[in-house]
């Protein structure tokens, strides 16, 4: 008795059949697999050219920038709380760091004359600096996080504006411009990237102790606490790591589109939450999963693209986009089987 | 009825013949299987201070809650000075009828205290026109309500900014000025100082002597003694015994609350290994530990193969000694050590690796992840190890569950399961789980069996026994006596205060005399 009531440390590893390892999955984190096969008949039917090769990578470049935002926000939400203020990071951090380089008289704009290759360490720590400073807000000044953020959100917008005078940014860097636009093994690079900071994420959070935390601090922080968690430290890193993935979404993003305009990412903080809601993520925290995230982005950049195949006039977009989340919200919430809340 | 007691023959400034304030009989209420109310009876006359006392669990909110109409009861007859309780439901008829102040307060603290007076009731009392609130008027009313009944406190106060005491007296005023004719009082002393204390008795008396009867739920008997001319003891969701206060003395008082007459002598207690205990070296050690306004500093011994109990009611100040103990609070002086090694104060995971090992209090606020499995909460402190460099691998985390499933008997689908799915008794198995996880030195339960069935409590009572046994030390804070019998040593704490030392023969009623503060000093 006294042995097995005390473990030592669990050392033996049973080996399971494949039949349990399949029972072993959670079948909800896919739910939204099969609306994303849905989407692609319709697409095919809608339009010849949607399974073609070009058109397939466009939807994944696309998706590539926001998809980086869902997944800072997806950890966020996950450790129980919310960061708005993604949305504008993804616009200023490139902003700020091009302003650093840019030379300081001549060009269009002038900024600080710094060396070129410092844009992209800049365009980081001002991402790092943002997730630090909303932590400071919530974890130490214990503010109310998501007016905190909703604060930092404007103001960085703010912030842009007044660095630029609300003008956009050419002049952009060849770092830059190499990350968002070069092709590696047919598919851009920025697609990789994605691919691999994802399995990054999904990796954390299911093989990995700190990764696995963000569960119990999000589900009851005061149990993950008396558990010898580190809850504070461990969000505070969440809320950098958020950040510090929308400053690289939005060296992407420059790169790609070779500019920085001053609306850089303006309102996509609904789609960042709606494609986390609809993969399966809880807004009150300790539920959900990055494959869950990822498919949300998807199944929401697919929708945009067959619409757009489809040959829906442009003032209707809003109205479709706003009815395609509340209706990919319900299936999701169906198709699982689990209440979003 | 068995005892005459029940109809007591004189009660103080009422007339013999008067109908009772209150009359409530044959009682019954339950909550699914649970029997919370087993046929009880309780009178109180007019102008009578009547305590109505017991330990945890023994029907005493219950019945509250049906005497003020919250709860139906599914038998029984409720009467109010000889006419039948109004119709459940029926919010403004009780209200005329009955009032409870509660220990939470029941005032909206940002609303003046006229305004929190005539709350929903602004009609009548603010004398506008046109439902329109005239404040001149409602402040006058609530001045002249206030002064009527004695009460000193300006309407134009915020509740907020009141003294407890004060705002007892609005809450008291409040009921009165809707008619009712008896208060009941839930621990109305619990966060007062002595002279709040005072100040509220010399009001009650007061109204006492203008007709007005109180029922006061208390926890400390001494109180009831100075206060209360009745007495009327539950046990176990039955009525034990009504009494004059005068006639009863204080050991025949606490007897009646634990039921003790029969098994003082018998009750099983740890065994007797004190001999050996004294020689070994402690385990756990506090050096002065102290928490301002909440414990008093504290030199606690614990040693290997020791359970220590930690004996107190609610507000004495034993649940934030746990949680101080475990790093889950930062004491305001003194020290922890563990096996000589000193643990840093207020972090957790120093204690955990000093060896301590923790069961909350409440496992709905700091026991469990609710939304994950059982195998996730039972591993969140052995997160470590489940893996080389930082990982946690499912094969390793449901091999490790698999084994406490099987040593705590937890009955469960599989390691998968989420804990919401499992019984009380068995989720607060898998809490016990996550402590021992990491083979603590010392283990410390915060009322480890609270809410869990009887079957369950004797198997984790016995955990916490074998643990010790093993050469830990444990240490049990608790005021359940049944989680108190397995220790080898108690301690009493009142109001953060060790009051009373016992070995492992104490009977129950030295020891609740003790934690409800009338016991002697040892």
């Amino acid at each position: 008795m006294t042995e097995t009531m005390r473990p030592p440390v669990a050392d033996r590893t049973e080996s399971l059949g494949p039949r349990a390892r399949l029972r072993l999955i959670r079948w909800s984190d896919f739910s939204l697999v099969p609306v994303i096969v849905v989407l692609m008949v319709i697409g095919f039917i809608v339009s010849p050219a949607f399974l073609t090769a070009n058109n397939l990578t466009g939807v994944l470049q696309s998706a590539s920038e926001l998809s980086l935002l869902v997944l800072g926000e997806a950890l966020v939400l996950i450790a129980g709380r919310m960061d708005l203020s993604l949305e504008s990071t993804i616009g200023v951090a490139p902003a700020i760091a091009m302003w650093l380089v840019l030379p300081t008289h001549g060009g269009r704009f002038n900024g600080l004359g710094l060396p070129t290759w410092t844009a992209i360490p800049f365009d980081l720590l001002v991402g790092l600096a943002i997730g630090a400073f909303n932590a400071f807000l919530i974890l130490k000044l214990r503010v109310n996080g998501f007016i905190a953020t909703l604060g930092m959100l404007t103001m960085l917008r703010g912030l842009q504006i007044g660095i630029t005078g609300g003008k956009s940014i050419s002049d952009v860097p060849e770092s830059f411009r190499y990350l968002g636009r070069t092709q590696w093994i047919g598919l851009p690079a920025a697609v990789w990237l994605c691919l691999v900071l994802f399995a990054a994420g999904g990796a954390a959070l299911a093989w990995f102790r700190h990764g696995r935390s963000l569960y119990a601090i999000g589900g009851n922080p005061e149990a993950a606490r008396a558990a010898g968690i580190r809850v504070d430290r461990v969000t505070w890193i969440v809320l950098g790591i958020a950040s510090l993935l929308a400053a690289f979404a939005g060296i992407l993003y420059t790169g790609h589109y070779g500019s920085v305009a001053a609306d850089q990412g303006n309102g996509w903080i609904f789609n960042v939450f709606a494609a986390a809601v609809i993969g399966g993520v809880s807004l009150k925290g300790g539920r959900g999963t990055i494959f869950g995230a990822l498919t949300g982005v998807l199944t929401l950049q697919l929708v945009v693209n067959v619409m757009t195949l489809a040959g829906v006039p442009p003032e209707w977009d809003q109205f479709l986009n706003g009815a395609i989340i509340i209706v990919a919200l319900i299936v999701s919430r169906f198709a699982s089987g689990e209440k979003q809340d | 009825m068995r005892d005459a007691a029940a109809q007591p023959p004189h009660a103080a400034g009422a007339p013999a013949g008067a109908p009772a304030a209150v009359h409530a009989e044959g009682v019954v209420k339950s909550f699914g299987s649970t029997l919370a109310l087993d046929g009880v009876r309780l009178t109180v006359r007019p102008g009578e201070s009547h305590a109505l006392v017991g330990r945890n669990g023994a029907g005493k909110s219950t019945l509250v809650s049906v005497l003020t109409g919250l709860h139906r009861p599914d038998e029984g007859r409720v009467s109010f000075g000889g006419e039948p309780a109004p119709a459940y439901g029926d919010t403004a008829a009780w209200q005329s009828k009955v009032a409870c102040v509660y220990q939470k307060s029941m005032v909206v603290p940002d609303l003046t205290v006229a305004e929190n007076l005539f709350l929903n009731n602004f009609g009548g009392a603010g004398a506008g026109s046109g439902g329109l609130i005239g404040w001149r008027g409602l402040r006058r009313r609530a001045a002249d309500l206030l002064a009527g009944y004695g009460v000193d406190v300006d309407p134009t106060a915020r509740a907020k900014d009141l003294t407890v005491e004060q705002r007892q007296f609005v809450e008291i005023a409040r009921a009165l000025s809707f008619g009712a004719r008896l208060i009941v009082l839930d621990e109305p002393t619990a966060q007062l100082d002595a002279r709040g204390i005072q100040r509220l008795f010399t009001k009650l008396r007061e109204l006492q002597a203008r007709g007005v009867a109180f029922l006061f739920i208390s926890h400390h008997l001494q109180e009831v003694y100075e206060l209360c001319t009745a007495v009327t003891v539950y046990r176990d969701a039955r009525h034990v015994l009504s009494a004059q206060v005068a006639d009863l003395p204080k050991d025949d008082l606490v007897a009646a609350m634990t039921g003790d007459a029969a098994r003082s002598a018998g009750a099983w207690h740890a065994g007797e290994n004190s001999g050996e205990l004294s020689r070994a070296t402690p385990l756990l050690r506090t050096g002065r530990l102290a928490l301002e306004g909440v414990f008093e500093p504290l030199d606690l011994e614990v040693r290997p193969g020791e359970v220590l109990g930690v004996a107190g009611a609610a507000a004495s100040g034993t649940t934030a000694l746990g949680e101080v103990l475990v790093g889950m609070r930062a004491p305001t002086s003194g020290s922890v050590a563990v096996a000589g090694r000193a643990v840093r104060p207020g972090s957790v995971p120093d204690a955990l690796d000093a060896g301590i090992g923790y069961i909350p209090e409440d496992r709905h606020l700091q026991g469990l992840v609710s939304t994950r499995s059982v195998a996730e909460n039972a591993t969140l402190t052995v997160a470590d190890q489940l893996g080389p460099l930082g990982t946690v691998l499912p094969s390793r985390t449901r091999a490790f569950a698999r084994t406490m499933i099987e040593a705590l008997d937890i009955k469960t689908t599989g390691p998968e399961q989420q804990v919401t799915g499992l019984s009380g008794g068995n989720q607060q198995k898998v809490v016990v789980a996550r402590a021992l996880a990491r083979n603590p030195k010392a283990l410390v339960a915060v009322r480890p069996t609270a809410g869990v069935d009887i079957k369950s409590k004797d198997s984790l009572l016995g955990v916490v026994r074998r643990v010790a046994d093993e050469g830990s030390a444990a240490v049990i804070i608790s005021d359940e006596l049944d989680d108190l019998r397995v220790c080898d040593r108690v301690l009493a704490l009142f109001h953060g205060r060790v009051v009373a030392t016992f070995g492992s023969g104490w009977s129950d009623r030295e020891l609740v005399a003790a934690m409800e503060g009338v016991g002697e000093r040892e």
